[in-house]
């Protein structure tokens, strides 16, 4: 390996993507799993590859909140039971993904590289804008293998420190990007969830409540959608919930959100109309 | 009739050592030594934006002297080095210990190959596991690579500045000593180094992933004027 120094007009400068396309000409042998873009896979049956499922996020009173199920789905096999779908994208923003797990995984992967990247380069973060506008190149760089099968949609959250307040961004597969308001959910059972955060929600709702309310909402998604997992006592794997806020991205520690689920199971084994 | 020129290599070779050499000692000196907690890095810099100190990696920092155009196209390589090899294979593949050699073998190759070598001294430093393995490699601008232990003092006026601090060095001292110590070294005698004359940046345990953090301005002045009084 030698230092990847350019000439000026060959500069790629802070765009990683950029950079390994670069230095992939230079050395042909360098890296050879690219961005999933340009390559093309064969793939009769796209269902039979690794599905992830629901994706909640929800505005609360200090910042967003972003919450997914465990389960990724092949076809009618439950392909894995623990599968992470919420991702840091850097401190201030996180990343939930529906679609096929694989393209999906390696996209959050770059993407989180991208930003460090820039940042470091550029001495400076990108604005929240800035982030969602990237992760919209790379979901339309996809798109030969969406056309494929191959879907990833993600669902981006975020602490804008312009605004003060944190935002919600929601993409369809021609990365087309949309900003959602207080509340949106993504995926198979995302219908769902939806649905019970849309009767649910009410402004400058609390952390607690927050936290609360996506499980209800993925739990009512896991009872509806054979492709989403509830929350699983016997093997201790439950959904991830993260918060982002001003001061930064935090995972939800498994043992609240265990405790919560458990509540929110009772609430719903001791009343309300059960089909 | 012309005479054939001819310079011999020994004197190429020193009038490109004594120019680069002039290039960086014209700059003020930088300063790295470990800490309790990790490594610290202290630079005389009055810029708030031209950095001499900054992030390549997780455990990784670089600082640089001389000219900046030239200190600062290493560091971004050295940032685009350690993110593709991170991203090709894990982030524990990246080490310190590889990029001082490519480095090295850069600068070397420009000393000996291009028209002007470049006038820059770097130091790349790396967190260790545990803070006493923490690594620091001082790179010339001839492609010299040395392994300082405790501390290492960068370009201009080097030798009295380390002469000043190997002085006052202590092994896990807490960061407000290392950098009173460091200022005051810097600074020497007679002369005062307030915090916006300054520039300081850890690698430390307490940090997270990115061990890498600046020190602020206002946590910077409470050090300094708290080592006056």
């Amino acid at each position: 390996m030698n230092l990847p120094i350019f000439g000026v007009n060959e500069d790629p400068g802070p765009n990683f993507m950029k950079l390994l396309s670069s230095l992939d000409q230079e050395e042909p042998s360098f890296l050879k799993v690219k961005h999933v873009a340009g390559t093309s896979l064969e793939f009769g049956q796209a269902s039979e590859v690794p599905h992830g499922t629901t994706i909640v996020a929800i505005r609360f009173d200090e910042g967003v909140l972003i919450a997914g199920d465990r389960r990724a789905t092949a076809g009618n096999i439950i392909a894995d039971r623990r599968i992470e779908k919420v991702y840091p994208a850097d401190r201030y923003s996180a990343v939930g993904f529906a679609g096929s797990a694989g393209p999906a995984m390696e996209m959050v992967k770059l993407f989180q590289v991208q930003l460090e990247h820039y940042e470091k380069v550029e001495g400076v973060r990108l604005s929240l804008e800035g982030k969602a506008n990237q992760l919209a190149q790379m979901i339309r760089a996809n798109l030969p293998l969406a056309m494929q099968g191959l879907v990833v949609v993600p669902l981006f959250v975020g602490w804008d420190r312009e605004s003060l307040k944190g935002k919600i961004f929601n993409y369809d597969v021609t990365g087309g990007r949309y900003e959602e308001v207080d509340y949106y959910a993504i995926g198979s059972g995302g219908r769902e969830a939806q649905a019970y955060v849309k009767f649910a929600y009410r402004s400058q709702l609390s952390r607690q409540d927050a936290v609360r309310l996506a499980l209800r909402a993925l739990f009512e998604a896991a009872q509806e959608d054979s492709a989403t997992g509830g929350p699983d006592f016997m093997r201790g794997v439950y959904p991830i919930v993260a918060t982002v806020d001003e001061s930064g991205y935090e995972r939800i520690p498994d043992d609240q959100v265990a405790g919560v689920s458990k509540e929110v199971v009772d609430e719903v084994a001791q009343g309300g109309p059960r089909q | 009739m012309s005479m054939p020129y001819y310079v011999a290599p020994e004197q190429v070779m020193k009038d490109r050592a004594d120019y680069a050499r002039k290039g960086i000692a014209r700059g003020r000196a930088l300063l790295g030594t470990l800490y309790d907690q990790g490594v610290l890095i202290c630079a005389e810099n009055p810029s708030r934006s031209l950095h001499k100190i900054s992030e390549i990696y997780d455990r990784i920092a670089f600082a640089g002297v001389g000219k900046y155009n030239e200190f600062d196209q290493l560091r971004v390589a050295g940032v685009r080095h350690a993110d593709t090899k991170g991203y090709a294979y894990s982030r524990h593949d990246v080490d310190a210990r590889s990029l001082a050699n490519i480095y090295a073998q850069y600068l070397g190759q420009v000393f000996t190959h291009e028209m002007k070598p470049m006038e820059v001294e770097i130091l790349v430093a790396e967190i260790g596991s545990v803070v006493s393995e923490s690594q620091l490699y001082h790179i010339l601008y001839d492609g010299t690579v040395v392994d300082e232990t405790n501390f290492c003092v960068l370009g201009g006026d080097a030798e009295a500045v380390l002469g000043r601090f190997s002085n006052s060095f202590r092994a896990s001292w807490n960061l407000e000593e290392a950098i009173a110590a460091s200022v005051a070294a810097l600074a020497g005698p007679g002369r005062v180094l307030l915090a916006n004359d300054l520039e300081v940046a850890v690698l430390s345990q307490g940090n997270g992933r990115r061990t890498f953090k600046r020190i602020s301005q206002d946590q910077l002045k409470e050090i300094v004027k708290g080592e006056k009084e």
